[in-house]
């Protein structure tokens, strides 16, 4: 059951609802009462150049679901993934990445559209040991798109994942991360942030299931949400039996501007081993209007201070990303989404 | 300099402060003591313009102009400078980055150019300096995780980068040893001069030894109930409030 599926078959029986635990809170059957007709193809000449694209030494372009179904990494790469979607059709992409032993991946992943499309992109990546992947997604869909982004993470042994998510919304948004942690000294970052305005909705779901002894996953997720805008954090950890000495910790801040805009957290870990240490924080709130008191008392002007206390709250996420084009990019995103 | 005529505040509609009457003249130090409650951190909100603190009756005037009509932030421009008892811990912004982005605020509210990069470090380092802070200290994200005496020190440093023209100090002795009260002293004693004016509000007479007032206010039940000069503040220490309070 998925909206690939469904778009696949034509059957809204098949889309995700409420019903499903992990989708209460984006109700895809609910919302959806009939499904568009196949995207039209795109043509790639037409768009303009990606955000990535100055600082990739690959490109590779998902448009309206058209595009490579395997990307093999080897050595060391940066490459701009760029998934286009436009028009107000419904399109599926599954791409595989194989990240092969000892290579560096940087992937820088956007998501950009026009119009009410409806859109799935599978990843499934594999990672193999001794490889290293910095995933960034930036997800600036259009504000009338519904769009499932879905992630499985193979990880091996002794490899590396850290990934940065920078998600603005859509009408429905769900960006999902499915990590198979396999311990052996393994590293796991997993960061995100949602900054929503207007109606928009995003769902960053998360699940890192750890198999084995000696892993480590830290997990940051940052939330801004304004107008009638709604965000959605669902964030597991497992930990299995026999994977002891595993070391997790997440966390879920969100900040909360305006009455009618809503946050909904979910953070779950699970825990069947012997000596680890796991620890989640998950905090809601508005700014602090102390801290405003103080900095206009200091002559920032408020609408000044107001910026600054929220560019400050969500950079903490942009702060971990350690590619620093990338990172400087993901900062004019964010202050680009916090002025406007 | 500051001027205050027949003031009475409000917190949530409770009266505080009932018909205050203070002037500070340029280039004096006047100290205002009293009892808890007696509303000298009310008093100091509601010349800063907290929100929540609201003027009922009465004037307070800066060099003639009229200060409850303006935001906090304007307020500030105009050289209105609050140390704080409590300082705010703000996460995520250097204190180097507060600052040149208050001064720059100000500077740009009055019509100022911005100060320079290079000429706002110089000034930052000269102000750790003479406070005798760590220049890292402003790398750090302003007042988290500091102690109460670094976070007083770092308003000082703020006050001395912002030169304001009115001081009020809330209680700045709170929280400080010795050896720190007499460095903050002395960061407040090198601001003194005939442009500048400050109001020391404490509940002890300690920082009144470092610090030294021209004249003595006490403010109980929410007015200024007596006067006098340095005298004063040394009589209360002996003789407590109890008299003052009676009165109000």
């Amino acid at each position: 059951m998925s909206l690939a599926s469904a778009i696949r078959t034509g059957d809204l029986a098949e889309l995700p609802s409420r019903r499903d635990e992990d989708w209460r809170w984006t109700d895809l059957r609910g919302l959806i009462r009939q499904l568009p007709a196949p995207s039209a193809p795109l043509a790639s000449g037409a768009l303009a150049v990606g955000p990535f694209d100055a600082l990739a030494s690959r490109r590779e372009l998902i448009a309206n679901g058209q595009g490579p179904a395997i990307l093999q990494i080897e050595g060391e790469q940066v490459l701009a993934l760029r998934i286009v979607s436009q028009g107000e059709g419904a399109h599926a992409a599954a791409i595989r990445i194989q990240v092969a032993p000892g290579a560096k991946l940087t992937l820088l992943e956007s998501y950009e559209g026009e119009g009410a499309y409806l859109a799935q992109t599978s990843l499934t990546f594999t990672i193999s040991s001794g490889a290293e992947v910095e995933r960034i997604v930036l997800a600036d869909e259009a504000e009338d798109a519904v769009t499932v982004s879905e992630a499985q993470v193979e990880l091996a042994p002794g490899a590396r994942f850290g990934q940065a998510v920078l998600a603005g919304g859509a009408r429905r948004q769900r960006l999902e991360t499915r990590l198979k942690h396999p311990g052996g000294h393994a590293e796991v970052r997993m960061d995100g942030a949602y900054l929503l305005a207007g109606k928009r909705h995003c769902d960053l779901t998360t699940e890192v299931t750890h198999g084995a002894v000696d892993g480590t996953t830290s997990e940051l997720i940052k939330g801004v949400v304004r107008d009638q805008s709604r965000g959605v954090f669902q964030g597991r950890i497992v930990v299995a039996e026999g994977a002891d000495r595993t070391d997790a910790r997440m966390g879920h801040h969100a900040l909360i501007l305006d009455d009618r805009a809503e946050v909904d957290a979910k953070p779950e870990l699970l825990i069947f081993a012997d000596d680890v240490s796991c620890a989640h924080g998950n905090t809601v709130g508005a700014l602090d209007e102390e801290a405003l008191f103080y900095m206009r008392q200091r002559g920032i002007p408020e609408a000044e201070a107001r910026a600054l206390l929220i560019e400050a709250f969500v950079g903490e996420v942009v702060d971990r990303i350690t590619h620093e084009g990338a990172q400087d990019v993901a900062r004019a995103w964010l202050a680009a989404k916090l002025g406007g | 300099m500051l001027k205050i005529e027949n003031l009475h505040a409000a917190v949530e509609d409770k009266e505080i402060i009932k018909g205050l009457t203070l002037e500070v003249p340029a280039g004096e130090v006047h100290a205002i003591m009293g009892p808890n409650g007696a509303g000298k951190s009310t008093l100091s909100y509601v010349l800063t313009g907290r929100e929540g603190y609201e003027v009922t009756e009465g004037s307070a005037t800066l060099d003639g102009e009229d200060l409850l009509a303006l935001d906090p932030n304007e307020r500030a421009a105009r050289g209105l400078f609050l140390s704080f008892q409590y300082p705010l811990e703000i996460p995520g912004v250097p204190a180097l980055t507060f600052i040149r982005t208050a001064l720059n605020a100000q500077r740009k509210a009055r019509g100022e150019p911005e100060v320079t990069a290079p000429e706002f470090l110089k000034l930052a380092r000269s102000a750790a300096t003479s406070l005798k802070m760590d220049f890292d200290m402003l790398k750090r994200a302003l007042n988290v995780g500091f102690s109460g005496g670094e976070k007083k020190r770092m308003e000082i440093l703020q006050m001395a980068m912002l030169q304001p023209r009115f001081l009020i100090l809330d209680e700045t002795d709170s929280g400080l040893d010795i050896d720190a009260l007499r460095i903050v002293s002395e960061g407040v004693n090198a601001l003194r001069s005939p442009e500048r004016s400050m109001l020391v509000i404490t509940h002890y007479q300690r920082l009144l030894d470092y610090i030294k007032p021209d004249r003595v206010h006490v403010l109980a039940g929410g007015r200024i109930v007596a006067s006098g000069g340095p005298e004063l503040a040394l009589e209360l220490e002996r003789e407590g409030y109890d008299k003052y309070a009676r009165a109000a």
